[in-house]
């Protein structure tokens, strides 16, 4: 195709049929759930204790969907990597979550917040799933709060809100920066009940390694104990996966270390495609990397770029203290730019002005990667203790980190991976292409589209585990009736452990001189260099062709100690690390092909005249779901094409 | 900055373990004692030995997966989470002791990971409002005046990592127990469930091998999320209410 492209022919891909959702009725928008919930076959309450359901993860949507689904009568086993069900890293949401409850009466409503999510998503998700979400996102609160999750409240005893994300008006509810741990406790207690009701079979410290299909459709997995060592086989008439999303490809990210994307990778080469794999996000508030030791990237809640300004040195290789550069020699690039926004420009724009800067050899801080957020003319207006009133434990956290006091000298952030859109492909129902295999919260593709509103994540795990999955899983259950058992001994089950034991085996005896870890960083890398925050066709090109490459290596040279008979975390990192090789590629195809910029995706080609990201609604008003081929080969890709009847798309005009 | 670490190797829960003693140079003050570990499996790995086992996920003090005794306290000299602890709390030199949390609730699973699933239990025997998905009344149905629903965020804060059983001479839970039984007590939606939570819970607690509090205090220096001493006394008080309420 291009000189480059010698060693990989996975460019050619080729297109293949079109591929519709089909369970979302049509109909007008607001009743189109009512409708699909009628609609919908139910099993009777008597029969759902004969229908096993396997649901692997348990943050806000596994979490939730497993308590859910047990409540309801089914017999529930679900997994997770974790000691605990209490440890998924939804727990590390700190913003809020969002919820059309119009507490405020500031004019908030379902269709206001089913309006900014599908333009907040840049006109790249289903205006279908985006209504029902906002639909949804009343009885989260108020399920949540039965539950017992101590949401902020005002004096009179009724919840508090704050706005975010450059919404105008104020629906989103939080416990102070813990949202995120608060609603996943709620969750884990919800589960608890039921496991120890004995309606849930948990298994901690257990992996899925493989997808188990039987004439079609989903029917179990392959699961390894982390403490033992042993690969087993659990049956099921539906799989439902809620394993998260896929951020650690890129290494540094703001994803706990475990997070991994083997679930959602071992279901797509079962045939589940994988939609919008390169609609990843990018977060500008993140604390820099110190040095190459760097492990992971901790995140520093937005809201502080309401009182902080941004800035660099107007010089390059300007290596003065903050204090010492006086103000005419600083660049306070956002205002500059952008200055009706300001240092509020959403989280793309503010997070490719600083790779643009740091670039240019202007950035601050080890390696130059980094630029200045700085308080003091917010202390100087505020005064001391309003700032920290405002912003005390964020500033704790960042001095904890970085050893530097963020009153007296300026924050140091650079922009981090944080959230994924893409995902495993799904219909209305949250059905994936193998039909019985679910999937809900991050792990799924289907409600933000190329880009996700702050706040939002957390409403759409719940969604999904509390209500969404709960109500269309019966429909399937109830016209899929499996006549026959399936048990270790189906040769399909057979030749899932044995192509998962065969590849462990691989892992253990390549006996070479590099760490999973090392493998790990370097593809990190080289998505973050290619297909980070700009990407452009050279050099989407040129990761395409580097992946293969670092893919044989990883099979020359790399050393795991030890068994697979035995808790083995080495082993753990390189079963994971076999996959990001794979999905990296995907990744990459993915922003290759889709030659517009949009959302989390800018196209260093398609952007306007003053530097803004180019929708391209003509070509690109569809979703991309790949089908997996086979390793290194070219995937086949079904284009789901989006219609907007609600929400008319506009460019987006920050300036 | 060079160190000496001295740190509890155990294969398996049967096997017994030993300290092993490891030189690690080239440490930088930035790096959190977590990436140190992993600079020294980095080596450990290269050299084609075993690197040392321990848990660990998110990175950001909030998981509670983290649980390493650092010469002698829990999560080390900060009151903080191991992830969040970092290496300019220590000098150029040091010798540092790396053990796994110590309790006989706790076993050891591998090296520095501890079995906390006895955790678990204590909270599925009543650590939870009975509200079956979809029954929920409306949000602002019922006030919570806020000085309980803050007093209940204080007490949910906990992130299960374990340092109060680890720090305590007796290996008690109290601290986690309490925590969770105040945070749920507190609020109008957990008051019907208010007696059996904290009877049942409080049963699970020692079932599950966990030692008897004598107040000593370590586990509230330990936490890392400040939970605070009180709240032991707290649950005491609500126990004793519902052993006189109810009847077993």
């Amino acid at each position: 195709m291009t000189s480059y492209s010698e060693y990989s022919e996975y460019t050619e891909y080729t297109v293949g049929e079109p591929i519709q959702d089909e369970q979302a009725p049509s109909g007008p928008v607001n009743e189109r759930w009512d409708t699909r919930r009628f609609e919908a076959k139910l099993v009777n309450p008597a029969n759902r204790r004969k229908h096993t359901i396997i649901v692997v993860g348990t943050g806000l949507a596994g979490g939730a969907a497993g308590a859910t689904l047990a409540e309801q009568g089914y017999h529930v086993v679900q997994f997770c990597y974790q000691d605990s069900p209490r440890r998924a890293h939804s727990i590390a949401a700190q913003g809020g979550i969002n919820a059309a409850k119009n507490y405020r009466n500031d004019g908030d409503s379902i269709h206001r917040l089913f309006y900014d999510t599908v333009k907040g998503g840049d006109f790249r998700a289903r205006e279908s799933n985006v209504h029902r979400l906002a639909q949804i996102s009343v009885e989260i609160i108020d399920q949540c709060v039965a539950q017992g999750v101590p949401f902020a409240r005002e004096y009179g005893g009724l919840l508090d809100t704050r706005s975010f994300g450059g919404v105008q008006v104020s629906r989103t509810f939080y416990a102070r920066g813990q949202t995120g741990q608060q609603l996943l406790l709620g969750a884990y207690q919800a589960l608890s009940r039921q496991i120890a009701a004995g309606n849930v079979e948990m298994h901690a410290r257990t992996e899925m390694l493989d997808l188990i299909v039987v004439d079609g459709r989903a029917r179990g997995i392959v699961a390894r104990d982390l403490v033992t060592g042993r690969i087993s086989t659990y049956f099921a008439d539906a799989v439902v996966l809620a394993s998260g999303g896929y951020g650690n490809v890129f290494y540094l990210s703001t994803n706990a270390m475990n997070s991994n994307a083997t679930a959602v990778w071992r279901a797509h080469r079962r045939g589940a495609y994988f939609a919008n794999p390169c609609f990843t996000q990018i977060h500008p508030t993140c604390i820099p990397r110190s040095g190459d030791h760097q492990s992971k990237l901790t995140l520093m809640s937005e809201s502080l770029r309401n009182d902080g300004r941004i800035w660099v040195p107007k010089a390059k290789g300007d290596t003065r203290p903050p204090a010492e550069i006086p103000e005419d020699e600083r660049d306070y690039y956002l205002e500059r730019i952008y200055p009706s926004f300001g240092n509020l420009v959403p989280r793309d724009i503010a997070s490719r002005a600083a790779k643009n800067v740091c670039d240019e050899g202007r950035g601050v801080g080890p390696g130059g990667q980094g630029v200045y957020l700085d308080f003091a003319d917010a202390i100087a207006r505020m005064g001391r203790k309003a700032v920290e009133e405002k912003y005390g434990n964020l500033f704790d956290m960042y001095e904890r980190i970085t050893a530097e006091n963020p009153y007296e000298v300026p924050m140091r952030i650079y922009p981090a991976i944080h959230y994924t859109m893409g995902g495993l492909w799904v219909d209305y129902d949250l059905q994936t292409t193998v039909p019985g295999l679910f999937a809900i919260g991050e792990a799924n593709f289907s409600d933000h589209g190329a880009n996700r509103l702050g706040a939002s994540a957390l409403m759409q795990g719940l969604a999904d585990g509390y209500f969404v999955l709960p109500s269309t899983i019966n429909d399937y259950l109830a016209r899929n009736p499996h006549k026959d058992e399936v048990d270790a001994s189906h040769p399909a089950a057979v030749e899932a452990v044995r192509e998962t034991e065969d590849r462990l085996a691989r892992l253990l005896t390549v006996d070479g001189d590099r760490t999973p870890d090392s493998f790990h960083r370097e593809i990190g890398e080289l998505v973050w260099e290619f297909c980070g925050m700009a990407r452009t066709d050279e050099g989407l090109r040129k990761a395409l062709d580097r992946i293969p490459q670092i893919r044989e290596e990883f099979w020359r040279r790399l050393k795991v100690p030890g068994t697979g008979e035995e808790f083995n975390q080495s082993l753990e990192k390189a079963n994971r690390v076999v996959d990001y090789l794979e999905l990296a590629e995907l990744m990459c195809l993915d922003a290759l092909h889709r030659a517009e910029s949009c959302g989390g995706h800018f196209r260093e080609e398609s952007q306007t005249p003053d530097g803004e990201a180019a929708r391209g609604d003509e070509e690109f008003s569809y979703a991309a779901a790949w089908e997996f081929t086979d390793t290194g080969a070219a995937p086949v890709l079904h284009k789901e094409q989006l219609t907007f009847t609600y929400v008319h798309p506009t460019q987006r005009s920050y300036a | 900055m060079k160190l000496t670490l001295r740190v509890w190797r155990q294969k398996n829960p049967d096997a017994p373990g030993a300290m092993a003693t490891y030189e690690l140079d080239g440490v930088s003050q930035d790096m959190s004692f977590l990436e140190m570990l992993d600079v020294l499996n980095e080596e450990l790995i290269v050299k084609g030995d075993e690197p040392v086992a321990f848990d660990h996920d998110c990175r950001e003090g909030i998981c509670g997966a983290c649980s390493l005794v650092i010469n002698g306290d829990a999560h080390g000299p900060e009151r903080t989470t191991t992830c969040q602890l970092h290496m300019r709390s220590f000098q150029d030199g040091d010798t540092i002791d790396i053990e796994p949390w110590r309790a006989s609730a706790f076993p050891v699973i591998k090296d520095l990971v501890v079995d906390r699933s006895a955790f678990d239990r204590v909270i599925q025997a009543g650590g939870y409002i009975t509200a079956p998905t979809g029954a929920a009344p409306e949000a602002h149905a019922t006030p919570v005046p806020k000085a309980d629903a803050d007093f209940a965020f204080e007490h949910a804060e906990c992130i299960g990592c374990g340092a109060c059983v680890a720090a305590c001479p007796n290996g008690a839970a109290m601290l986690f127990t309490s925590a969770k039984v105040n945070h749920l007590n507190v609020l109008p939606q957990g008051s019907p469930e208010r007696e059996t939570r904290v009877l049942d819970m409080v049963a699970q607690m020692d079932a599950e091998g966990f030692g008897g509090c004598t107040l000593t205090g370590e586990c509230a220096t330990a936490c890392p999320k400040g939970i605070p001493l009180f709240s032991i006394t707290a649950m005491n008080k609500e126990w004793l209410r519902a052993t006189r309420k109810v009847k077993r």
